[in-house]
């Protein structure tokens, strides 16, 4: 669906489509880790076919989310950025939370919560990935000694922690702001949607389309 | 595993596991290095015993043989050649494998459940048919021991020969070893033993002989008798004072409960604030929006205003929307 007379286009479709094989590989990832991160997740094991599968299967979708994720974050680092109103929605984080919406600033592409997503994520998936490999056998522990694997062990602990936070955080937001999940399932948003909650994104949108136009 | 009802502590495992019959003496292993000739009669009788066949191995100017542990080698004979000060040499031969911890770190870090067992008599024992090849019992040991095999992709080390003392049966090892220098009772005997025997060493001349039973892992079921207690890295790196790690410590403490309890509190929340709250509407689409785009190209007011009102985007759109229709039906100064 292409922008309309009332849709603007907010993802492509190789925005969804890798966005939607990243959901699945974090899903079976965050299954499959936090199996092995307590007692009381173990059974998790089998929703990548058994203890063993899991272990196995694990860093291998670990590196097919790095690459994805990783595509898709330098095509949006710069709306990432903090700037024009971001501070002062943070200041007004009660009415966002309060949905008081007519209170708030107007913001770009995204708002300061969903840049700190990104930037949690950013971050945390780096982690994940260097100390994954440090702690991976049969193939690379062995080349690094006990020590490190063990603070690698931690790191890797506690940074699944941050992500698998972030994302439920991440999740939440898509349910609680109605029309957002359609962004991401069908590619676009209604133009009161892009008003409403990105002002500024949604002028610049529609500035392009009217210089287009002439 | 050879008794399911005395277990006192089972890996990854939050419940008590079966120990009922635990009313079982602790045992214990003594190595009295300062009696070992470095024959190697212990590893052949592990092989025998364990029916371990190692890879032949290869010489590379020491007498260690394999060169290290193995998942089929599950003790191997250390040499050091130490030199003192006064330019004496020593030839220092120790018998390395698992110690059997009081407290193994090896069972902390494991994440499959029972897959690492503690026995009440204090043997440590892997049962690696629950094995999954993760590696945690390497990073956990404080000793280095636990090996994973290349063939299965399980984790495997010295039983202490759980099957034999089992039934009322010494070590392989300590059966086969000619000197006498590997024994194996109670605990409570083998430290007596152990004193004896550092009296003796004491008596010759070896000021700093001692038992290396380690506290900091809660003392260990395999126990040296070293004539330099006071440096038992000279051993090939024994560790002077082992524990479990305190970066072990953090990953598998109190950290877990803590994070898993944020994760389902965070997710919990979000519950909570959507059926309080509620949800942050889709915007009704302002009458302009459904006009084709050719038509909204005159609707000059639109930024102009837009910008300069932080509230102009209202919760609901139509409000904030500078039609001309929509300001007739909502003249300013009205209901803002
Ligand atoms: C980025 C690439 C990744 C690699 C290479 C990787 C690798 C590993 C490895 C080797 C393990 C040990 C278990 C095993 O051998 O399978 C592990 C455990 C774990 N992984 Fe990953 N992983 C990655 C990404 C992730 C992600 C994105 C998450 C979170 C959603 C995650 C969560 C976990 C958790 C919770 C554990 C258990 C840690 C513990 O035992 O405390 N991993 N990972
Ligand atoms: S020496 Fe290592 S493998 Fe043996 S019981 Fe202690 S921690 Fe476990």
């Amino acid at each position: 669906m292409k922008t309309s007379h009332n849709r603007l286009q907010r993802y492509s479709p190789l925005d969804r489509a890798n966005h939607w094989t990243m959901a699945m590989a974090f899903l079976l990832l965050a299954l499959s880790g936090l199996a092995f991160f307590h007692p009381a997740f173990f059974f998790l094991t089998h929703t990548l076919g058994g203890p063993v599968w899991a272990r196995i299967l694990h860093p291998f979708i670990g590196v097919v989310l790095v690459l994805l994720f990783y595509a898709m974050a330098v095509r949006h680092v710069r709306n990432n950025l903090l700037g024009g109103n971001d501070v002062q929605w943070m200041r007004q984080i009660g009415d966002v939370l309060n949905n008081r919406d007519d209170k708030l600033p107007e913001i770009g592409k995204y708002n300061p919560g969903q840049k700190l997503v990104y930037w949690a994520l950013v971050v945390s998936i780096a982690v994940l990935l260097i100390s994954g490999v440090i702690m991976w056998r049969p193939w690379f522990a062995g080349y690094f000694p006990i020590p490190l694997i063990r603070f690698a062990s931690l790191l890797h602990a506690l940074s699944a922690f941050v992500a698998i936070v972030t994302i439920v955080v991440h999740i939440y937001a898509a349910l609680w702001v109605k029309g957002s999940v359609r962004a991401m399932t069908r590619g676009w948003v209604t133009r009161a949607w892009a008003r409403h909650h990105h002002g500024l994104w949604a002028r610049e949108k529609e500035e392009n389309e009217r210089r287009e136009r002439h | 595993m050879n008794n399911s009802q005395n277990i006192i502590a089972r890996s990854a495992t939050t419940t008590p596991p079966p120990q009922v019959r635990n009313d079982v003496e602790e045992v214990a292993k003594l190595i009295d290095v300062s009696k070992c000739i470095g024959c190697k009669a212990c590893q052949v009788a592990c092989m025998e015993w364990n029916d371990l066949r190692d890879d032949v191995g290869d010489c590379h100017g020491t007498y260690d043989n394999p060169r290290d542990l193995t998942a089929e080698s599950w003790t191997v004979m250390r040499f050091t050649e130490y030199e003192s000060s006064d330019g004496d040499l020593e030839w220092l031969i120790r018998k390395d494998g698992c110690m059997h911890c009081a407290e193994p770190g090896c069972l902390t870090a494991c994440p499959a459940p029972g897959a690492i067992v503690q026995y009440a008599n204090g043997i440590v024992d892997f049962d690696s048919n629950h094995c999954i090849g993760c590696g945690y019992c390497i990073t956990g040991c404080p000793f280095d021991i636990p090996r994973i095999s290349p063939k299965d992709n399980k984790s495997y080390k010295c039983t202490l020969c759980s099957d034999r003392v089992n039934a009322g049966m010494e070590p392989a090892c300590v059966k086969t070893c000619p000197t006498n220098c590997i024994e194996f009772g109670s605990k409570k005997d083998m430290l007596a033993r152990a004193e004896k025997r550092v009296g003796d060493l004491k008596a010759r001349g070896f000021r700093d002989a001692g038992i290396y039973d380690p506290a900091g892992v809660g003392g260990t079921h395999v126990m040296y008798v070293l004539h330099h207690a006071d440096d038992p890295n000279r051993y090939a790196g024994l560790p002077k004072d082992p524990r479990i790690s305190p970066l072990v410590g953090a990953w598998k403490g109190i950290t877990k409960p803590i994070m898993s309890a944020i994760i389902g509190i965070t997710a919990f929340a979000g519950v909570i604030h959507y059926v309080t709250k509620g949800p942050k509407e889709e915007p009704e689409e302002a009458p302009d929006d459904a006009t084709p785009p050719a038509n909204r190209g005159g609707d000059a007011g639109h930024d102009a205003s837009s910008g300069a009102d932080p509230h102009s985007l209202g919760y609901d759109a139509t409000r904030s929307s500078r039609s001309s229709s929509d300001a007739q039906r909502h003249p300013p100064g009205g209901d803002r």
